[in-house]
C-alpha cells in the first residue's frame, strides 16, 4: 500500500475488505439545480446504499463530461455554484453524516482558490479527498504535497491508454484508491460495459494494491454486477445526475434517487452475466 | 535566445500538459513522433516542397507606400500571409500536421474553428490527402463566417455545429477535446494555433516560425537593417509567434503583440488576456486566462472570431513576463478603421484579426519618423464581407 493518510476512505475499502463487499461510489454535480438541495440529495444516496460521495465542482468548460453533466454544470452555475459554496455544503452533509466524502473538480477553480488553502479548508469542511480530472501525475507535484499536509487523499485517474509507466506513476501518488476510467470518451451513460475494463484492471493490479474504482458508462445494475466482479468498487455518475435533471422539480426525487442507489447497488449480489 | 523549456513543455512557469490521463499517452506518442519528424530530413523536405509549391511561400514583405505617406512617420512594411493557398498563415501549420498525421498512421483528422480560417485550411490539407475530415465550430462563429462554413463542406469536410456555452471557439475546441478522447486510437487532433498542451505550443510555433525566418532575411535584404518593430494579433497567437520567433535574439526589434479589445474594459466585452486576465489552466495550457473570481473561464468578445477567446498561448505570457514582447489591445472600432484605411490606401482588405495589428501600426506610426514597422498580415478579408458590410452600411446602398 502507498504511505497515505488515514481518512473515512481508507476505512471504508478497509471495511468493505473485511466484509467481503463490494463500494457503490456515487457522483453528483454540487449545486445541481440549487446548492441547498444537494445534502439531501447526497442523504438520499446514503439511504440508498452509497458507500461514498464524490461532490463534483462545476466548471465552464467540463472537456471530460459528456452532455448530461455539462448541463448539471450550466445549471449548477447559474444558480450561483462555488467552490466555496461546496465547503459549505461538504460541513452540512457533515452535521450528520460520516460517509466519505470525495471533492471532484476540474484544475482551474481550485488554482484558483488556492491549493493550500483548499486542501486547508477541505479538511476542515470534512471532505476526505480529491480527484482533479485535467490534472496529470506529472504536474501535480504541489498539489500532492498540499493535499498530504493536511491529510486527504489524492485520487488519479488510469485510463486504458495509460501506458505501464504512466499506471506505475498513477499507483504511486495515488492514495485511498485508484480511479480507473472504463473507456476512452466523455462521462456518460452506456448499454454496455467497455471490453477495455478488465485489462486495465489487471495492468493496474500489477503495480498497485490500492483498491480500484471502475467509472465511466456505468449506469445499470449488469454493469455495476460486471464491475463487482473485478474491483473494489463501481462510480456511476450521469445516471444520477440524470435522473436529477428529470426530476429536479418533483416531490419525489429524493425517493427516486434512493431507489436507484438501491437499484444499482444490488447489481453486486447478482452474478455477472 | 529561445524562450522555451523542451523537456515539459513550459515556457516559464508556462504551458505543460493538463489534460485527462486518457490523452497523456497520446500526447507522449505525439511529442515522440513530432520530434523524430523534425530531425526527419525526408519530412522536412517534403514539407518545403508543399510550403512553396501548393501554399505559395515564400510569402512577399511588401512595402505600403501610399499608407506609410498618408501616416507620415514610420515605413511600414506587410508581411503577405494573406497571399498563401486558403487566405491565412494557418495553412503553414496544417500542412505540417498533417505529414505527422500521415506518419502517424492516422487515418481521421478534427479540428476547431473561430474565425473558419484554420477549419478550412485543416479541410483543404484533408482533401489533399484524402483524410477523413471534421471540424468543430461554435454555433455563433458559423452564423458570423457563413462563407467559410460553406468552404469547408465543399472541401469534403463535416462541420459540426457547438450549441454549448458561448457558442465560439472556446467551446468549439472543447467539443474537438470530447471528440479527442473518445477517438484517439485513430484521429490525429489539428489544433490550429499555438495553445493547449504539450507539444502543440511548441509543434505549432515551429510549423509557423516560416513566417519569421523569411521575413527576417526580406527586411535585411529590403532596408539593410532589422526593423524597429513588429505588429502581429494575437488570439491563442501563432502567426504572432511565428513571426516574433526568428527575432527574440534580436533585442532592438520590439516585438508588439495585439489582443481584441472588443467593445469595452468590462470583463466579457473583449478577449484582451494580458489586461484582463490571471494565470489559470484551460484546454490543456497554463496562462494568462479571462476568468472570474471563482476560477470559472469568462465570456469574450470580439469582432474578430478568430481574436475571440479567453486564453492566451504560454509562450507569450512568459514573453510578456520577461519583456521581450509587449501586449497592448485594440478594439473593435479600431480594428474596423484600420481595415478601411489599408483597403483605400493600398488595395488590401485584412481579416479582422490582422486588422487589430494594423491598427496598433497605424496608431504609433505617425510619431515613428525615421522607423521601419513590419506588420505580419497574417490573413485576408474576403471571409469577413458580410461584417465589414455590416459595419460600414453607408457603403451598401
Amino acid at each position: 500500500m502507498s504511505d497515505g493518510p488515514v481518512t473515512r476512505i481508507t476505512k471504508l475499502f478497509e471495511q468493505l475488505r473485511r466484509q467481503e463487499r463490494r463500494g457503490l461510489i456515487a457522483y453528483l454535480t454540487a449545486g445541481d439545480p440549487e446548492p441547498d438541495r444537494t445534502p439531501e440529495l447526497v442523504a438520499a444516496l446514503e439511504r440508498g446504499g452509497a458507500d461514498l460521495i464524490e461532490l463534483g465542482m462545476p466548471f465552464s468548460d467540463p472537456i471530460a463530461d459528456g452532455p448530461v453533466i455539462q448541463r448539471a454544470s450550466e445549471r449548477a452555475l447559474r444558480a450561483g455554484m462555488t467552490l466555496p459554496r461546496l465547503l459549505e455544503i461538504a460541513r452540512a452533509i457533515r452535521r450528520r453524516s460520516e460517509i466519505p466524502l470525495l471533492l471532484f473538480s476540474y484544475l482551474n477553480p481550485v488554482l484558483r482558490y488556492g491549493l493550500e488553502a483548499l486542501a486547508r479548508d477541505a479538511a476542515a469542511a470534512g471532505l476526505d479527498g480529491c480527484l482533479l480530472t485535467d490534472l496529470s501525475v506529472e504536474e501535480a507535484h504541489a498539489y500532492v504535497g498540499a493535499m498530504r499536509r493536511h491529510n486527504l487523499d489524492t485520487v488519479f485517474l488510469a485510463a486504458p491508454t495509460s501506458t505501464p509507466r504512466r499506471l506505475a506513476l498513477v499507483a504511486k501518488y495515488s492514495t485511498g484508491f485508484v480511479y480507473l476510467v472504463s473507456r476512452t470518451g466523455v462521462t456518460g451513460e452506456r448499454d454496455s460495459l467497455s471490453e477495455a475494463v478488465a485489462p486495465l484492471v489487471r495492468a493496474m493490479r500489477a503495480v498497485t494494491d490500492l483498491p480500484l474504482a471502475v467509472g465511466f458508462g456505468i449506469s445499470r445494475p449488469e454493469h455495476v454486477a460486471q464491475v463487482g466482479a473485478l474491483a473494489e468498487a463501481v462510480v456511476v455518475g450521469s445516471a444520477f445526475v440524470h435522473l436529477i435533471e428529470r426530476n429536479r422539480d418533483n416531490a419525489s426525487l429524493e425517493i427516486q434517487l434512493e431507489a436507484l442507489a438501491r437499484e444499482l447497488k444490488h447489481g453486486f449480489v447478482r452474478q455477472p452475466v | 535566445m529561445t524562450a522555451e523549456t523542451e523537456v515539459c513543455g513550459r515556457f516559464g512557469p508556462y504551458g505543460g500538459r493538463f489534460v485527462p490521463e486518457v490523452l497523456m499517452a497520446p500526447l507522449e506518442e505525439l511529442e515522440q513522433a513530432y520530434l523524430e519528424a523534425r530531425q526527419d530530413p525526408s519530412f522536412q523536405a517534403e514539407l518545403r516542397q508543399l510550403l512553396r509549391d501548393y501554399a505559395g511561400r515564400p510569402t512577399p514583405l511588401y512595402f505600403a507606400r501610399r499608407l506609410s505617406a498618408e501616416l507620415g512617420g514610420a515605413r511600414i512594411y506587410f508581411k503577405r500571409e494573406d497571399l498563401l493557398h486558403t487566405g491565412a498563415h494557418k495553412i503553414n501549420n496544417c500542412l505540417g500536421q498533417v505529414l505527422l498525421a500521415r506518419r502517424m498512421g492516422k487515418r481521421r483528422v478534427i479540428a476547431e474553428t473561430g474565425a473558419g480560417q484554420h477549419g478550412v485550411a485543416t479541410a483543404t490539407v484533408c482533401a489533399l490527402f484524402g483524410l477523413e475530415c471534421v471540424v468543430y465550430m461554435g454555433e455563433e462563429d458559423m452564423r458570423r463566417q457563413r462563407l467559410n462554413v460553406f468552404r469547408m463542406r465543399l472541401l469534403g469536410a463535416r462541420v459540426i455545429g457547438v450549441g454549448t456555452g458561448s457558442r465560439t471557439l472556446k467551446d468549439a475546441i472543447s467539443e474537438a477535446m470530447r471528440d479527442w478522447v473518445t477517438n484517439v486510437a485513430d484521429t490525429h487532433y489539428l489544433l490550429g494555433s499555438a495553445l493547449g498542451a504539450h507539444p502543440y505550443p511548441t509543434m505549432v510555433r515551429d510549423f509557423q516560425r516560416v513566417i519569421g525566418e523569411e521575413t527576417r532575411e526580406q527586411i535585411l535584404a529590403a532596408e539593410g537593417r532589422l526593423p524597429d518593430a513588429i505588429f502581429a494579433c494575437v488570439g491563442g497567437g501563432s502567426n504572432a509567434i511565428g513571426i516574433f520567433h526568428a527575432f527574440l535574439g534580436d533585442a532592438g526589434v520590439r516585438l508588439v503583440g495585439v489582443e481584441a479589445g472588443g467593445c469595452g474594459p468590462e470583463l466579457g466585452q473583449h478577449a484582451a488576456r494580458f489586461a484582463g486576465g490571471a494565470p489559470g489552466v484551460l484546454h490543456g495550457s497554463y496562462s494568462y486566462l479571462l476568468q472570474d473570481a471563482d476560477g470559472q473561464v469568462a465570456r469574450t468578445h470580439s469582432v474578430s472570431a478568430g481574436l475571440d477567446y479567453a486564453l492566451v498561448g504560454p509562450e507569450h505570457a512568459w514573453l510578456h513576463d520577461q519583456g521581450r514582447a509587449e501586449y497592448v489591445a485594440a478594439s473593435d472600432e479600431e480594428a474596423l478603421e484600420a481595415a478601411r484605411l489599408l483597403a483605400r490606401t493600398e488595395g488590401l482588405i485584412p481579416a479582422l484579426e490582422a486588422a487589430h495589428a494594423v491598427a496598433e501600426a497605424v496608431r504609433r506610426a505617425p510619431a515613428a519618423h525615421q522607423q521601419v514597422f513590419i506588420v505580419n498580415l497574417s490573413g485576408r478579408g474576403d471571409k469577413d464581407m458580410d461584417i465589414y458590410r455590416e459595419r460600414f452600411r453607408e457603403l451598401d446602398v
